[in-house]
């Protein structure tokens, strides 16, 4: 029904204009080093956002990670993620409870999904505070990154910082409002030798922070 | 429209396109021996404002040929998008959501129908009575109280002067003023005079500016500057006589009040940004910052000189 390429080169083109968005680099912007980009979480337009401002080449090979039972829920959701996005769906724990053991064994589940999506090609957008928190604080970092940082040390860690997305679609709201938003793509981060997982998701938490300022 | 009307907004759009000739060249004979980089970025930012005249004059003309509707769409989205920069850089809450949204896609559309149709009464009182009442009550719905008296006022300043004083420029289109035809030649003159001023107190400040006006608000503005620029523009203004419905003098008079009151909407917009610690509002013209930068001068002179106007010539 659609033509899902023309799509793909409309939609970034579209994104940038409605959302007024204006783009800083501190790091390369074409590269063919495998990256992993993490910011902070808003609004449901994030991953839409960070991903139509990437260079065509680097974005065609760019998988964001996603929530399974957000993406999954309709038809044109499922179209964007596999088609637009070519995204890797994960499943998230349930946050009232359910055991300890099945949360680690989903945990590693999705750990594995991402690791295989990634390849030796892709690159991956990742909101590590697993979910979509206020402005004013971000929520502690999922350790999905450090794993990453430890398995594959070659990967760039690129911090991103998304402004006033949760102004023009907040948490709940269903329409937009047409203000400016911007991204920042700081330098890359990579992980120190014998550093805690602890301090690794701390930095980039702050990586992305400094960023903000 | 009668074939004299047009023949005069021509000389007047050919007068312009000179100006922004010789702005090229002196432009390029001045980046040609330049070999100090201080100098460099000043005379690059001039030539990228050179360009982005072009731009906005190729812009404006396409609007003011085609008619009121063109005038008014013109507007319009002007207005949108510096509203759009206006609360970008005024913080407000998520409680302020839905009443932006209408805000951005009822109000803006709806008062600019309004200059389209002529209809002036309800034009005048839409955002002053009704609007002006609505924001608070839509804010207070949404039940969130911190800020309110302070969110409140700035969606409310916001829509006076993205969209209610900057609609007076095309709402100049509807005066019937008795022996004058062709108001598409006043709403030149607003704009022509109110950049002309702009630019030339940017001229006349970079080359003679010594004494600041307003050190702590703008350290570019300067009294040499402003009183060149002003002179100068009014004598442009009383020049341009021939094309308004007004004397020589008067029409200096008008230029004047114009450029005045276009230095305080400089000055005004200069002080929020300065609280918010920015130097634009945004970055869509090259050179010049965003929509807002350039036509701050245009939202204050717009409706004094309608009112003027309308006053004492209708």
């Amino acid at each position: 029904m659609f033509d899902s390429h023309i799509i793909s080169r409309m939609i970034p083109l579209l994104t940038r204009l409605i959302l007024g968005a204006n783009a800083r680099w501190y790091c390369p912007q074409e590269t063919a080093v495998q990256r992993v980009y993490f910011a902070n979480h808003t609004s449901h337009l994030d991953t839409l956002l960070l991903w139509s401002l990437l260079p065509p080449q680097v974005r065609s090979l760019t998988r964001p990670v996603a929530a399974k039972e957000y993406w999954n829920a309709t038809r044109l959701r499922r179209f964007i993620a596999q088609k637009v996005f070519n995204a890797v769906l994960i499943e998230r724990p349930n946050h009232d409870g359910g055991e300890e053991s099945s949360r680690v064994a989903l945990a590693s589940r999705a750990f594995s999904i991402i690791l295989e999506a990634i390849g030796e090609t892709h690159s991956l957008i990742i909101f590590p505070e697993g979910t979509r928190g206020n402005s004013v604080t971000m929520r502690p970092f999922k350790s999905g990154l450090y794993h990453l940082a430890c398995k594959k040390p070659g990967l760039e860690m690129i911090p991103v910082y998304l402004e006033n997305l949760n102004r023009i679609l907040p948490k709940g709201e269903l329409l937009p409002i047409p203000l400016l938003s911007s991204v920042t793509f700081g330098s890359p981060l990579f992980l120190g030798e014998h550093e805690t997982k602890k301090s690794f998701l701390e930095r980039a938490r702050r990586a992305i922070e400094e960023l903000s300022v | 429209m009668n074939i004299a009307v047009d023949a005069q907004l021509a000389w007047m759009f050919s007068g312009v396109v000179g100006l922004l000739i010789a702005a090229s060249i002196i432009g390029f004979l001045l980046g040609r021996n330049v070999t100090d980089d201080a100098k460099r970025v000043v005379i690059d930012n001039l030539n990228a404002r050179t360009w982005a005249w072009w731009v906005m004059c190729a812009i404006f003309a396409v609007a003011i040929f085609s008619g009121t509707i063109g005038s008014v769409i013109l507007f319009a989205l002007m207005s949108f998008l510096a509203l759009r920069e206006f609360i970008t850089l005024t913080p407000t809450k998520h409680g302020d959501h839905r009443t932006l949204f209408w805000v951005f896609f009822v109000v803006i559309p709806l008062h600019y129908y309004l200059v389209a149709i002529r209809w002036y009464g309800l034009f005048s009182i839409l955002i002053p009575v009704y609007v002006f009442l609505f924001v608070p009550l839509r804010s207070a719905l949404a039940g969130e109280t911190a800020n309110f008296l302070e969110r409140t006022a700035k969606i409310q300043w916001g829509l006076m002067v993205c969209v209610y004083c900057i609609s007076h420029a095309p709402a100049l289109l509807m005066l019937d003023i008795p022996g004058y035809s062709g108001n598409a030649k006043l709403l030149f003159f607003l704009v022509l005079v109110v950049q002309l001023s702009d630019v030339l107190q940017y001229v006349f400040g970079k080359t003679l500016g010594r004494r600041k006006i307003a050190p702590l608000i703008s350290p570019n503005k300067t009294w040499e500057g402003f009183l060149g620029g002003v002179v100068c523009s009014s004598l442009i203004g009383a020049g341009l006589w021939w094309a308004t419905p007004f004397t020589p003098f008067q029409a200096g008079g008008m230029a004047l009040a114009i450029n005045l009151m276009g230095f305080s909407g400089g000055l005004c917009m200069s002080a929020i940004k300065r609280d918010r610690g920015v130097k634009d509002f945004g970055t869509m013209i090259e050179g010049h910052g965003g929509i807002m930068d350039r036509i701050d001068s245009i939202s204050f002179a717009a409706p004094i000189f309608f009112h003027l106007t309308r006053f004492y010539f209708t």
